[in-house]
């Protein structure tokens, strides 16, 4: 990106031109969030084996713009008895931290916004902080299911930080690097993905369920709380969380594309330009996007106790496991296939631990009968 | 600048403090609890310490103040309007705020400080991780101890309540 034939780097020497690239990156985000809507009702319909929308423009592409219209143009309605201050104020609680996550992101080599020594922890700080919106909002609505989904989302947010952390912590071990610049650069043979699979796995559902994504959509579920957080809130404040969601899940696959997937190093090397940097990185990110919508069309909901016991005996232990046999690796000084191995055999484990407890075991139909009865846990 | 940005800062977090104290609410006491950590994050940064602000947002800004907002939440603490402190708890709570500050004011100036206190020294990340895990390689152990003893025992109460039900 050049702005009047100057190269669009060491931004944050001036602050005008981080500025200007603050309000370009909003401004791209929420066209971009725009389209994540349309391609999400696409691939979901075709996996599905239905068209989705088809009226609205060729192949229904002018369908986000009419979505975006109505939306805006729908009355912002405030129940008599929610509390103002934390009602209005909720939505920015929640949409201010999401955008504050794209500043530290390495799109290509040079562009980036505000390059920081420590962007991988400032990623994972920032997008932690919209839980406050969260209570917010479900405290403000001055609705029982409402309050009920804050605080779900509160803990469920809370919760799978934690994992996400410890696969973050497995990575800095191994790249020795906080920066997610030095991180892509780390890559320029392999990506992380082949040293770290149990971390990338981890990673992987631990970002979902920050996403408030199905299968972990408890938070929102609308046959458990009629939508959660969102219950009261319509018109342009429901379609700002709304648009923070997807830029969050944008946030995520950014990252997962840059920290696992070799960024725009991997596998051309960096001399390629930044056409071709920024293509790679949007291409790795579209194969998270694509996984997610995937996840989404395939996969049911968990109940709040499974959420809840998957993440703290599940993926924890396992991500405690990850940085032990890292650890173990450099300590030793061992080749690096030691991880591949290490890992590889972890994250076996990992799927065969989950597939034992959701498989569906034959059963005789008196003990179907007896077992519906008691309720079964699934992790 | 960085002298604007220092009381946008320092406002931030007296203000937040004020508030905690002052509103009568205690969701929105909270929530100005957030906003004072948040402005030390934000003098941190100042500092050039970034990762002291981080781990300041991580850990105050997220998982403390979680807590207090889970307990306010879900137990529908009444909002203390009537209650105002009666005048003798009233000079009580105001000599001992005093008596505090005055504590702090004295270590501050007493303290002789190992480098020069008038400019910023840049530490860098890997420097506290080094001094963390060598020089103060003992309390480190002692305060994970001391956690995880915690948590055991947060584990053992939330147990015990699931047999009584």
């Amino acid at each position: 990106m050049t702005v009047l034939g100057a190269p669009l780097v060491n931004l944050n020497q001036h602050w005008l031109t981080t500025l200007l690239g603050i309000v370009a990156l909003t401004l791209v985000m929420t066209l971009a969030v725009m389209f994540a809507t349309y391609y999400e009702r696409k691939v979901i319909a075709r996996i599905q084996q239905r068209l989705g929308p088809m009226r609205t423009g060729a192949y229904g592409i002018m369908q986000p713009m009419a979505d975006t219209l109505k939306l805006v143009a729908k009355e912002d309605l405030r129940p008599a008895t929610a509390d103002p201050v934390a009602f209005e104020l909720a939505v920015f609680a929640i949409f201010i931290p999401a955008f504050l996550a794209l500043i530290a992101i390495p799109y290509t080599q040079d562009w980036i916004v505000s390059p920081l020594p420590l962007s991988l922890l400032y990623l994972l700080a920032v997008s932690g902080l919209s839980f406050i919106g969260f209570l917010m909002a479900g405290w403000g609505s001055d609705s029982k299911y409402a309050l009920l989904g804050g605080m779900r989302a509160a803990a469920q947010l809370i919760s799978y930080e934690i994992p996400l952390i410890l696969a973050a912590i497995g990575i800095v071990m191994i790249t020795r690097s906080v920066d997610l610049s030095a991180i892509v650069i780390f890559q320029h043979k392999v990506p992380l993905i082949v040293w770290q699979p149990l971390g990338f796995l981890i990673f992987l559902t631990a970002s979902i369920a920050e996403l408030e994504r199905q299968p972990f959509d408890i938070p929102t579920g609308e046959s458990e709380v009629a939508g959660g957080v969102f219950i009261e809130y319509s018109g342009i404040r429901w379609s700002m969380f709304q648009l923070t969601s997807y830029v969050n899940m944008y946030v995520f696959s950014l990252l997962g594309a840059l920290v696992f997937l070799g960024g725009w190093e991997w596998p051309f090397g960096r001399d390629v330009g930044w056409g071709y940097q920024l293509l790679l990185t949007l291409a790795k990110m579209s194969i998270f996007i694509v996984f997610y919508l995937w996840v989404r069309a395939s996969l049911p909901r968990l109940r709040v106790d499974q959420l809840m016991s998957y993440a703290w005996k599940v993926l924890i232990p396992f991500a405690l496991v990850q940085i032990f046999l890292n650890g173990l690796v450099l300590v030793y000084d061992l080749p690096d296939v030691a991880l591949l191995i290490t890992s590889g055999a972890g994250a076996a484990a990992l799927v065969y631990f989950i597939y034992r407890s959701v498989r569906v075991k034959p059963r005789r139909p008196l003990e179907m009968v007896a077992n519906s009865v008691a309720a079964r846990s699934v992790v | 600048m960085t002298q604007i940005f220092f009381d946008l800062m320092a406002a931030i977090v007296i203000l937040g403090a004020l508030g905690v104290v002052l509103v009568r609410s205690t969701v929105y006491a909270a929530l100005f609890l957030i906003a004072s950590l948040m402005g030390v994050a934000g003098i941190y940064v100042l500092l050039s310490t970034e990762f002291l602000a981080l781990v300041q947002v991580l850990i105050y800004g997220g998982a403390v103040t979680v807590l207090l907002l889970f307990a306010l939440m879900l137990t529908k603490v009444r909002d203390l309007r009537e209650r105002a402190p009666e005048p003798p708890q009233l000079a009580g709570a105001i000599a001992a705020a005093l008596a505090l500050l005055a504590g702090f004011m004295t270590m501050v100036y007493k303290t002789t400080w190992p480098r020069n206190v008038g400019q910023i020294t840049p530490i860098s990340f890997n420097q506290i991780g080094t001094a963390l895990f060598n020089r103060w390689a003992v309390p480190f152990e002692i305060a994970s101890g001391v956690l995880l003893v915690a948590l055991v025992g947060a584990i053992v109460i939330a147990m015990q309540e699931e047999g009584e039900r």
